[in-house]
């Protein structure tokens, strides 16, 4: 019921901070920030109570309910290892969301935390829901709040970074539908009954070519939202337009339901078919590594290369699920974690500098260090980090997903990791660029605020610890 | 020749439908004094609703013979809509009842004649505040609106060809008249004489279609002609597409849909709103009854042409919509892709696909109230909201009504949270049970493609160049409360259907099996 609770309390604090915006802006972002922090401490709980005894009891807590049950839909959510890293995540991105928004949007301030709560409320959904049919209503759930606030509150070209975000997911969503639906009625044929339960639908006996299709659909919206070359193309439009929190959420967040759904969904289900795919889905993973990274390397948009990076990051991912070795899964939970940190890290930083500057464009960057030496020094850490310095958490990750790659495939690692040296050469010319260099700009810029410093001061904190100890992540995921 | 007068029934036809209801008519005779020649106790109960119904034009026709004004019409019409209710809820214990030949008041018609009264009803709240300051006096509108609900009626309980003649032509006659109401405004007419004439036309194909089968098969009421049906003859094939055409002009499918634009744009838009809901749900009654009744659904080349029918409607909508400024246009395309998906719902047959294509119709029917109630709410004196610009930065300057706008269209588009999606996702699932995969892919893309002329409404509605509506001073106060309150309580359905389809689904399969179970 607990997880009942989580969601609701989301979606009547949105509620609340819009219909209260009109008295009093203020009262609506204390209002999203302790809801957010309410979820925080319920999911901290969650780990303490129940985090020692992962390893016997896989499912932490469940929940379930009728909802319609002519159709044999309910509503079923529970949490476990993995869903409660990401939960963990989803709420510590969202206060470090709420926080960076605080001076940043003046408008409509109440309607803003509205969407940014009723985003979160759709993917920690996600996170949670074992209904398949659950788990598709809060898949769109996710999708109209974010589309609004990047409609609403986003950069020049927001109208179009917009549309594309919803129609690419949309059209995903949709063909996962059809899998779905294809899924109930193969099962309800074999069994009788007819559920979109997640523990019933995964008996299913399903003929290799039908196992196929059903399981394209399924990728489709997963590899969408991932996001794989070459469905990737919302991607930069999208976080690149999108205000900070918005393209804090997106990177951070929705990336990560992509491949979640992978891990919980096609894997299991499908275990044949991902097996007779899983040579192409590396190579197209390893194509998306290079890819971002040439990407990334040439642009001038500083959000837009954050983007390319993200491509980049989550193609890693993409590799280390189809490689079938629980060291490279555990270095996947890694890479969610620490991609979600570091990215997300950047792009707050990318909008720290876009409040002072009012660009994006890196070449009208330059020398940011000798005016806001504290910015850079962050920069300088979440940099590295995204280039997978050891001591930091994405080097783990991505080791561990090399290690285990290499165990399946040689050249497919070997491809890889390459895109660790381009990692290298873009996320240095982010730097050089931005912060380095002969000063472009002659304004008075000032250093980072209280409020920016805790929560870059969070997020470095985070980002260490999780290099350093990332044992207790993978701990509580035992594949 | 038998005469098959209704009244005078001298032989009484032995069909398997009687089988059921002679049960009730050996019962009934041994309450009346004649031997069932006359109609019943319960049959004129079961018929109370109707001749309420028709009862209301007459009250009006009086009301304005008093000469009296447009708002006690409009209370009297409203109650009277609301007494048709009532009436079908005191009646509902003697249903179903078959008044020989020609009408049948089963759970089924009662569900239909239930939407289509309530549509009605929200229909005339609407014009009340649309038509008091316009320049024709509306009092006869609400005749003609009343006449032509009891033509779709009619339709819903019709299981004869007679009644379904008899309902088609008392509903596209008073549409003549509402389509071209404000005649003094630019393409009123020319709204009003392309309706006249293809509905004139298509229903000159409609009795050679009627023609055919009747030669085909001897007779013309439904359950006889299942009986006598033999599926391949290519005369009842060649009846059948005449007959689809006078339904897919209704219905706006492809490739009869060419009149639909013109005619929303060109019609006031309580008119357009009532042509989009309640002529369409009379037709499409009649033709599920139809089919039902003959099993079409396993006849091969019916399913084929209907199958086509619905893709072509399908992408043809989305299509043509993509482009469009004018939101009365819009939204015509896209009711044309809406019965497209409809259609899908309606292929296979059983139970599934009619629960499915009800579902669906009372959401398609919600949200297009909605979305025409908002229209009627923003238009001012001498110009509708029609163009695009009008609905610019809405909902910083209204964001009730912007919200709400918001609301029906991501209905429309199928997005979750809405009874929209609910409808959509029944028709998948209809459609994937019967492994339907052309038009169920069809579906999906197409819907996609929908999803930008939505988005791009809706995006309309949040950007920032505020539009400077005129406060026109509200003379009407209450009215525009109670429009306001109708729209409050459409969304809530919209929302609470969407949320909770467990709540209505159940009384729709309820209503479904009375009379068929």
């Amino acid at each position: 019921m607990i997880l009942v609770w989580m969601i609701i309390i989301l979606l009547v604090a949105g509620i609340l901070s819009w219909l209260i915006s009109k008295e009093s802006p203020m009262a609506a972002m204390w209002i999203a920030l302790c809801a957010v922090l309410a979820d925080l401490a319920i999911v901290l709980n969650i780990w303490l109570q129940y985090g020692k005894e992962i390893a016997t009891n896989k499912w932490m807590i469940e929940f379930q309910s009728q909802w319609i049950p002519s159709f044999g839909i309910s509503f079923h959510v529970a949490i476990d290892g993995l869903s409660l890293v990401l939960l963990l995540l989803t709420f510590f991105l969202g206060t470090l969301a709420v926080l960076c928004s605080w001076k940043e949007i003046s408008n409509r301030a109440g309607f803003y935390y509205f969407n940014l709560l009723w985003t979160l409320a759709g993917i920690s959904g996600v996170f949670v829901a074992l209904d398949l049919f659950l788990f598709y209503f809060f898949w769109e759930v996710m999708l109209v709040p974010m589309y609004l606030l990047i409609l609403i509150w986003g950069d020049k070209n927001r109208r179009y970074a917009a549309y594309k975000f919803f129609i690419f997911t949309q059209a995903g969503g949709l063909l996962m539908l059809l899998s779905i639906l294809a899924l109930y009625f193969t099962h309800g044929a074999q069994s009788g009954r007819y559920s979109y339960d997640y523990f019933s639908l995964i008996n299913t006996h399903l003929e290799p070519a039908a196992a196929k299709w059903i399981m394209v659909g399924f990728m489709i919206a997963f590899v969408i939202k991932l996001p794989m070359v070459p469905f990737h193309s919302w991607l930069p439009d999208a976080h690149s337009e999108a205000p900070t929190a918005g393209s804090l959420i997106l990177a951070g967040l929705l990336l990560k339901t992509g491949a979640y759904g992978i891990i919980r969904f096609v894997l299991p289900f499908f275990p044949q078919a991902a097996a007779d795919v899983a040579n192409w889905a590396m190579l197209l993973g390893v194509i998306g590594i290079i890819y971002g990274a040439m990407m990334a390397f040439a642009q001038t948009d500083i959000k837009r290369l954050i983007a390319y990076t993200s491509v980049s990051h989550m193609g890693f991912v993409l590799t280390g699920i189809f490689a079938f070795r629980e060291i490279a899964m555990q270095g996947v939970v890694m890479q969610i974690v620490t991609h979600g940190i570091s990215t997300g890290a950047l792009f707050v930083l990318a909008g720290m500098i876009k409040e002072r500057l009012h660009t994006r464009d890196i070449l009208q960057m330059g020398g940011l260090w000798t005016s806001m030496p504290a910015m850079g020094g962050v920069a300088m850490l979440f940099t590295m980090a995204s280039l997978g310095l050891p001591a930091l958490g994405n080097f783990v990750a991505e080791f561990l997903i090399l290690l285990g790659t290499f165990q399946a495939n040689v050249w497919i690692t070997v491809l890889a990791s390459t895109g660790l040296v381009f990692s290298a050469l873009y996320s240095l010319r982010m730097m050089q660029k931005v912060f380095l260099g002969p000063a472009t700009n002659d304004n008075k810029l000032s250093d980072i605020t209280a409020r920016e410093f805790i929560i870059l001061a969070v997020l470095s904190v985070a980002i260490i610890l999780l290099g350093l100890y990332p044992q207790t992540v993978m701990d509580l995921v035992k594949f | 020749m038998q005469c098959e007068c209704f009244l005078l029934n001298t032989k009484r036809q032995k069909t398997p439908f009687d089988t059921h209801d002679s049960q009730l008519t050996t019962h009934n005779s041994q309450l009346t004094t004649h031997n069932s020649q006359l109609m019943t106790h319960e049959q004129l109960m079961a018929l109370l609703p109707f001749m309420v119904l028709a009862t209301a034009s007459i009250v009006i026709i009086l009301l304005i013979a008093f000469r009296q004004g447009h708002t006690i019409i409009q209370i009297t019409g409203f109650l009277m809509m609301c007494l048709v209710i009532f009436t079908m809820w005191y009646v509902r214990d003697v249903l179903p009842q078959t008044i020989v030949p020609l009408l049948i008041v089963d759970g089924y018609g009662a569900l239909f004649t239930g939407l289509i009264v309530f549509c009605v009803l929200v229909v005339g709240l609407f014009s009340y505040i649309y038509f008091e300051e316009r320049e024709e006096n509306p009092r006869e509108y609400y005749i003609l609106i009343f006449l032509s609900t009891l033509g779709a009626a009619i339709l819903t309980i019709s299981r004869h060809f007679i009644s379904f003649f008899i309902g088609l032509e008392l509903l596209s006659v008073s549409l003549y008249a509402l389509i071209a109401y404000l005649r003094t405004r630019n393409n009123a007419i020319e709204a009003g004489v392309k309706y006249l004439l293809l509905a004139a036309l298509t229903s000159a194909f409609l009795l050679f279609g009627m023609a055919m089968i009747y030669m085909d098969t001897g007779s013309m009421d439904f359950s006889v002609i299942a009986q006598k049906l033999d599926a391949s003859s290519p005369l009842f094939l060649a009846g059948f597409s005449l007959m689809m055409i006078a339904v897919g002009f209704k219905l706006a499918l492809v490739p009869f849909h060419l009149w639909a634009a013109d005619v929303y744009q060109g019609a006031p838009p309580p008119v357009a709103s009532f042509i989009a809901t309640v002529s369409k749900i009379g037709v499409f009654a009649v033709l599920l009854r139809f089919a039902q009744e003959l099993h079409l659904q396993d006849n091969h080349s019916v399913m084929t042409i209907i199958s086509a029918i619905a893709i072509l409607s399908m992408i043809t909508g989305n299509i043509l919509a993509l482009r469009q400024q004018n939101i009365k246009r819009l939204l015509a395309y896209s009711s044309i892709s809406h019965f497209g998906y409809l259609l899908v719902a309606f292929l296979p047959g059983n139970n599934r696909g009619v629960e499915a294509a009800v579902f669906y119709l009372i959401a398609y029917a919600v949200t297009i109230l909605i979305a025409f109630g908002v229209m009627i709410l923003l238009s001012a004196k001498d110009k509708d909201a029609e163009p695009l610009s009008v609905y610019r930065g809405l909902f910083w300057e209204k964001p009730f009504v912007a919200v709400v706008l918001a609301v029906a269209l991501l209905s429309l588009a199928g997005i979750p949270l809405t009874a929209g999606f609910i409808g959509k996702f029944y028709v998948l699932t209809a459609g994937v049970s019967q492994q339907a995969w052309l038009p169920v892919i069809v579906l999906v893309v197409t819907s996609v493609i929908g999803l930008y002329y939505y988005l791009r409404i809706i995006s309309t509605l949040f950007s920032d160049v505020a539009v400077v509506i005129q406060k026109e001073k509200s003379l009407h106060p209450f009215f525009y409360a109670a429009s306001y309150a109708a729209l409050v309580v459409l969304v809530l359905m919209l929302l609470g259907f969407g949320v909770m389809p467990a709540v209505i689904i159940p009384t729709i399969k309820q209503f479904l099996l009375i009379g068929n179970g």
